[in-house]
């Protein structure tokens, strides 16, 4: 299996890549999505892979944009890839990412078994990010991004994001 | 081989590409928000697998060309998607028999395509069926809902399915092109694909207590570059940015 974690030898760069955050979910950055594949220093030149998690997300552009912009701040041209392979899984967010995530009102990704029995199988898995109840039944397989399911609490009522398992 | 290979990748990201427009002319129509927003969220879907589609075809092409230029700059004779993509909307029953049959058609491509010899088609292919199998799913469903729900909404789907099948035997008519890239090792196996794409339409037809349509299949020639009527009205619209202000960028 491949590795969330990557090696980046530069506490400056990696604090760089920290400050860099997903723009429609603004509370992960691009090191907690786990987005970032490769970072090498050749010459004070910084190669950064960065590899897709939906490949038609919007923020993708935005990311790599905001990526080399604050690489350029502390003095280094960045010479930017897009890799598709391997293909991103939700597996990769950090737990620190996770925890952020729940934090911020989105369910965190459950295993693709009980993701299919919480979107498929009607099963009340999912919990509410509000109320914490199980008591929450799926809306759209859809939600306000492709990477999110809208789900609500029957408890409190309220709805809520799951950010659906990719693997 | 170059050529080949350029026009087979056309040929794959055509399809996305010409449904996902489609699809987009939803945005803000769709019958209820949440099928609105999953519709566009599939249109996005697809253009992610065309801009992966379309980036490699750019590399192969060399030159001047980029995954834009591809896109936006070709005329209607020089698209490859089959002709079901570009039928209309109609109402929210074609759209869904639509999404369905191509969705079946898609994922079990995307299957074989992750073995292709050609390494990039295979990324590009492992990374799109994850999300297929997401739109098959929500495709399927809408089947059996349609099908299996108000005496209206089941009519209005054996319009659909009666209207749209007879278009999807064009998926599996083997070109020359396609031939060379299954001999090769770098495209599929059409004839596999009928047989696991005939087993889940009757499947989900039989839970969407849907007839399966005595029509016969239609001649149709898109993946040659001929196409209906509809191609023409699609593209004035989705080329026009780059014809009326070429080079303009967003």
């Amino acid at each position: 299996m491949v590795s969330a974690q990557i090696h980046i030898a530069s506490k400056e760069i990696l604090t760089a890549l920290e400050s860099v955050s997903d723009p429609e979910i603004p509370v992960l950055t691009v090191m907690d999505l786990g987005v970032v594949r490769r970072v090498e220093v050749v010459d004070g030149l910084v190669e950064v892979d960065l590899t897709p998690t939906y490949s038609g997300c919007p923020a993708m552009d935005t990311m790599a944009a905001d990526i080399t912009t604050a690489l350029n701040k502390i003095g280094y041209e960045v010479k930017m890839k897009l890799v598709m392979s391997p293909a991103w899984t939700t597996d990769w967010i950090s737990q620190e990412g996770r925890r952020k995530l729940e934090e911020y009102g989105v369910a965190a990704p459950m295993s693709e078994e009980l993701d299919l029995q919480a979107l498929m199988g009607g099963k009340r898995i999912v919990k509410c990010t509000h109320c914490q109840s199980v008591n929450t039944k799926m809306i759209s397989q859809f939600g306000s991004t492709a990477c999110k399911a809208l789900f609500q609490c029957e408890d409190c009522l309220e709805p809520f994001d799951y950010f659906k398992c990719l693997k | 081989m170059k050529d080949q290979l350029y026009n087979y990748l056309l040929m794959l990201g055509d399809n996305s590409m010409i449904l996902g427009h489609r699809l987009s002319e939803l945005c803000g129509h769709g019958p209820a928000l949440e099928t609105d927003i999953a519709l566009t969220n599939i249109s996005l879907d697809l253009f992610g697998q065309v801009r992966g589609f379309f980036r490699y075809a750019a590399e192969v092409k060399g030159g001047e060309a980029t995954e834009d230029s591809i896109a936006f700059l070709r005329y209607d004779r020089e698209h490859y998607n089959c002709i079901l993509v570009e039928q209309a909307n109609v109402d929210f029953a074609h759209v869904i028999a639509r999404q369905f049959f191509f969705d079946v058609f898609q994922e079990l491509q995307l299957k074989q395509l992750v073995e292709s010899k050609d390494e990039e088609i295979a990324a590009i292919a492992v990374k799109s069926l994850k999300e297929t199998k997401y739109h098959l799913r929500f495709s399927s469903e809408w089947m059996k809902r349609l099908g299996d729900g108000t005496e209206e909404s089941h009519e209005r789907l054996q319009a659909a399915v009666d209207t749209l099948y007879p278009f999807t035997g064009e998926f599996f008519h083997e070109t020359p092109l396609e031939k060379e890239m299954k001999e090769n090792g770098i495209g599929v196996d059409l004839e596999l694909i009928k047989t696991a794409f005939d087993e889940t339409v009757s499947q989900i037809f039989v839970e969407a207590t849907i007839k399966m349509p005595e029509s016969k299949q239609r001649m149709v020639k898109g993946k040659y570059g001929i196409h209906s009527e509809q191609l023409g009205f699609i593209l004035s619209d989705f080329q026009y940015m780059q014809r009326a202000y070429p080079n303009m960028e967003w």
